[in-house]
């Protein structure tokens, strides 16, 4: 009990102290996963919904595929693209490997699965209702899935939030790609896994106060742009 | 479905100029370094010093020496600074690295439960205090990652006779993580473990851990640092990395090193021989 109402304590520093250091940690949090779940949506949502209205051979597998990535390890992921961004590995020449920008690619591999799954479901929902109207008006194929895709946006926002809550709370791809460098790629979760390893647990439970209350304002202010955007649009 | 490819493109461009718009203007090399230095809160206190004095920003990756030696091997960093004297001579030998300087030395320590269910506190004798954990069957939390320490414990039941591959059993836990993930698990499960001092002395949460044995010329424990081989890694910042490495073992940098304390009490001591 003791080091829960010292972590709060922690936290309410934190917070209240305004500290330069975990403000600049907080802020490349931020940058990476939400820079993240723009590429991932950018390339899953059109990829589920291809998904949904296509007809392929091959097609189910690889909703089943879809699915089972969304478990995808980050301590995998991590290691994958690290191999990858090595400078023995085939894209070593970019330099990327401990920068933001490998943390982005990590955490966009990890989410695209979430992301393209959850808008394959969501957008296969709404072309049964509407199949029959959209192709009384000539639109198939690409054309009847980004109409789709733009129909059920609202909806679609749940798989994205689903992607930014799981960019911003895993620690294993990050800490692999980036090396949780002081000033240059500790974000969030790799600080609270350092604090840990120091012993300092009652900071490091502290900082994962913070992590959760900037998730909450982040959701919160997703579903007031939502709710305003539906009131409009009728 | 054809997009595909030109958006994986542009999401690759995307990080790239991320990347290189972060820290376009600053200077800097990538040092491969062990959990106990980070932890201990040397680099800290150190690297900030260096900076001012050439200009050189210094990003440490910090994890287990084994994983350490390996970045270095595939080129992903410029120097690295670590604690396995043996495998980091035999690494300049096979061209893996040059220029190796012995830093600075501390010692390891075995700590453990406040009840010492293995009788062994104040002992001298390290190998002998090991074979009394082992003779009680009291728990010991091994690194069990490769790591420096993880090496030097592997060198001390070797030392004290002991043939882990038969003997080790429920009493000995491998928890393949940092020092400062062992001592936690060390102080859950009230077990012995072997810990830098370093590391031990900045670590926060010892529970009912205590140093029991200390002082064995056999706990001793050297640093050194060595640039990655710039012809077998072109990309490596030869420069700038002689520079790190030659400050460290500068009269100004042993004295940088020698003034990083913990509540008055000296944690690394500078040895290197000019």
């Amino acid at each position: 009990m003791n080091s829960i109402f010292e972590a709060t304590r922690h936290a309410l520093a934190l917070i209240g102290g305004g500290d330069p250091e975990l403000v600049r940690i907080v802020l490349l949090s931020l940058k990476v996963s939400l820079s993240a779940v723009f590429c991932a949506a950018l390339l899953g949502l059109p990829l589920g919904a291809a998904i949904a209205v296509g007809r392929f051979p091959g097609r189910h597998a690889l909703i089943v595929l879809l699915n089972a990535l969304m478990g995808l390890p980050p301590v995998v992921v991590g290691l994958a693209v690290y191999l990858l961004l090595s400078r023995a590995g085939p894209l070593g020449e970019a330099g990327l490997l401990f920068t933001p920008g490998a943390m982005v690619i990590a955490q966009t591999v990890l989410i695209l699965p979430i992301i393209a799954a959850l808008s394959r479901q969501a957008v296969e929902d709404a072309w049964r209702e509407y199949e029959e109207q959209l192709r009384s008006l000539g639109a198939q194929g690409l054309d009847a899935a980004l109409t789709l895709l733009w129909d059920i946006r609202f909806s679609l926002l749940t798989a994205v939030l689903a992607g930014l809550g799981r960019a911003s709370a895993e620690v294993g791809a990050v800490m692999i790609v980036g090396g949780n460098i002081d000033g240059v790629t500790r974000v969030m979760t790799t600080a609270i896994a350092l604090e840990t390893s120091k012993g300092d647990l009652p900071l490091a439970l502290g900082l994962g106060l913070v992590l959760i209350l900037i998730v909450i304002l982040l959701n919160t202010g997703a579903f007031l742009i939502k709710e305003t955007a539906e009131r409009r649009s009728g | 479905m054809d997009l595909t490819r030109p958006l994986a493109a542009a999401v690759l461009g995307a990080a790239m100029f991320a990347a290189a718009a972060a820290h376009a203007d600053e200077r800097f090399i990538v040092v491969s370094s062990t959990t106990s230095t980070e932890n201990s809160g040397l680099f800290r206190y150190l690297l900030p010093i260096f900076k001012a004095k050439s200009g050189v920003a210094v990003r440490v990756v910090a994890q287990g020496t084994g994983q350490a030696l390996d970045m270095g091997k595939r080129g992903d960093c410029d120097v690295v600074f670590v604690h396995n004297r043996n495998a980091e001579l035999k690494m300049v030998k096979q061209g893996w690295f040059v220029d190796r300087h012995d830093v600075m030395y501390n010692d390891f320590v075995i700590v453990g439960p406040k009840s010492d269910p293995a009788k062994i506190k104040g002992m001298k004798d390290v190998t002998a205090a090991m074979k009394k954990i082992l003779a009680a069957k009291a728990q010991f939390a091994s690194r069990g990652d490769r790591s420096g320490t993880h090496s030097a414990e592997l060198r001390l039941w070797k030392a004290a006779g002991v043939d882990l591959a038969k003997q080790k059993g429920a009493w000995y836990r491998s928890t393949g993580s940092g020092m400062g993930a062992t001592l936690n698990t060390a102080a859950g499960m009230n077990a012995y473990a072997l810990s830098d001092r370093g590391t031990w002395l900045s670590f926060k949460n010892p529970q009912n851990l205590v140093i029991l044995v200390q002082g064995d010329p056999r706990l001793f424990n050297q640093y050194g640092v060595m640039l990655v081989n710039p012809a077998k890694h072109p990309s490596v910042k030869k420069t700038d990395g002689l520079t790190f490495i030659n400050w460290l073992i500068s009269p100004e940098g042993q004295k940088a090193i020698a003034g990083y304390k913990i509540d008055g009490e000296e944690l690394f001591f500078p040895n290197a021989k000019r």
